[in-house]
């Protein structure tokens, strides 16, 4: 209950907030994604559709992006930070995620898949 | 368009491929203005290397180049929206390649052509080697009775126009007439066509509304390597092919995988194309043209 009046009042939303610290709420599950020109690893994310999660992301060499359209949900991957995105999967299927900042010859073909579980 | 180039189109049979974009909903005040055409050109890529996709591609900028200067009547003028090059590491070969590009197109007869960048330009150095060879990545410019906006929502490399470009577009905006023509030149698509693969401006939708209580305004992009045609409100977008690689149609496969050259239709998918631009309906028609005749 706390931490829902602490994400309304820093203005985070329901569906998203960068930042949320993953390691205070053993009830959200946390998704390590490591970036690299031009991969996710893991590139396959199985989530649970309702289940709130945390993609905390890092990347291996230069700033690259998450974004998954059909959440609408992004956060920019910086070098020497931690970037975290809660978000909780509000429909079941297969969706794609791509890198959104330009990254080099390569970028277009940096994707990967969420697999939301019903 | 001169009762001249009408004819000669008329007579070539050149008219196959014409997407006419009819904008009017009231009287033309510039109904006075002259009518011109202008040729558009995208994403050459140039340094791109991959047999499968394009085994000539240090031969199609060449070949584009000699299909414009073939046309039986020179544009007014020529652009290129985006992706002059082809993305590379290196900033020496960055510039290597833009040096080549801007010999290449030298070569073009019709000397008042216009550049703007591509992420693959522009996104990795925010600029700085396009500048040096093209000059400010964002102007204006007047034609005719219409009023030319090049947009840059390339140099961030997240794919933003910026709070200070959307402020220089309002300030722009503001000074225009009642019902004057524009036509807005840029790379990436201004609405969300396919966020899944990219194809967006983050901060597009700014500039669409500071676009839209303007009554005839028409867009033209790039990025997307082929034609495609789309409204938001009255503000048409228009993409142009690729002179490098076509790209699928938007969604239509899992992952957006270049299309591969077909030997039995080489250059089949690329091409350029020459806009119509007239007064009176305020109208644009579009013509695609192959980089090499079949």
């Amino acid at each position: 209950m706390r931490r829902r009046r602490f994400l309304a009042l820093a203005g985070a939303g329901a569906a998203a907030a960068l930042g949320a610290a993953a390691s205070a709420w053993p009830q959200e599950r946390v998704v390590r994604v490591t970036a690299r020109r031009f991969t996710y690893s893991p590139s396959v994310l199985t989530l649970k559709k309702g289940e709130p999660v945390v993609l905390e992301f890092i990347t291996a060499d230069i700033a690259m992006g998450f974004n998954a359209p059909d959440f609408n949900v992004r956060a920019d991957i910086l070098p020497g930070k931690i970037s975290r995105l809660r978000f909780t999967p509000d429909k079941a299927g297969t969706f794609t995620f791509v890198c959104d900042l330009f990254c080099g010859d390569g970028h277009e073909s940096m994707s990967g898949t969420l697999k939301v579980l019903a | 368009m001169s009762v001249d180039r009408r004819m000669f189109l008329k007579l070539a049979g050149l008219g196959g491929a014409v997407f006419a974009s009819r904008l009017a909903r009231a009287a033309d005040p510039y109904a006075a203005a002259d009518e011109f055409f202008f040729v558009q050109l995208s994403d050459t890529h140039w340094g791109f290397e991959g047999p499968a996709l394009n085994p000539d591609a240090a031969g199609t900028l060449p070949k584009a180049v000699a299909a414009v200067n073939a046309l039986a009547v020179q544009p007014d003028f020529i652009v290129f929206t985006g992706d002059l090059t082809h993305t590379t590491d290196s900033p020496k070969e960055r510039r290597a390649r833009l040096a080549e590009f801007r010999r290449i197109v030298s070569g073009l007869k019709n000397p008042n052509v216009r550049f703007m960048p591509g992420e693959h330009d522009a996104s990795l150095d925010n600029g700085e080697a396009y500048k040096e060879f093209f000059g400010p990545t964002r102007y204006t410019f007047d034609h005719k009775g219409v009023h030319f906006i090049a947009l840059d929502n390339v140099s961030d490399p997240a794919a933003r126009l910026g709070d200070e470009q959307l402020a220089w577009l309002k300030a722009d905006l503001a000074r225009r007439k009642p019902g004057e023509r524009i036509v807005v030149l840029t790379h990436r698509p201004l609405f969300p066509l396919f966020p899944a693969w990219d194809w967006a401006t983050r901060d597009g939708d700014r500039a669409i509304e500071l676009l839209m209580p303007h009554e005839n305004v028409t867009v033209f992009y790039g990025h997307i390597h082929q034609e495609h045609h789309f409204k938001t409100g009255h503000i048409e977008h228009h993409s142009a092919k690729s002179l490098m690689f076509p790209l699928p149609a938007p969604g239509s496969l899992p992952k957006r995988e270049p299309v591969k050259w077909d030997p039995a239709q080489p250059y089949r998918g690329l091409g350029f194309r020459e806009v119509e631009a007239e007064a009176k309906p305020v109208e644009y028609k579009l013509t695609e043209l192959p980089v090499v005749k079949a």
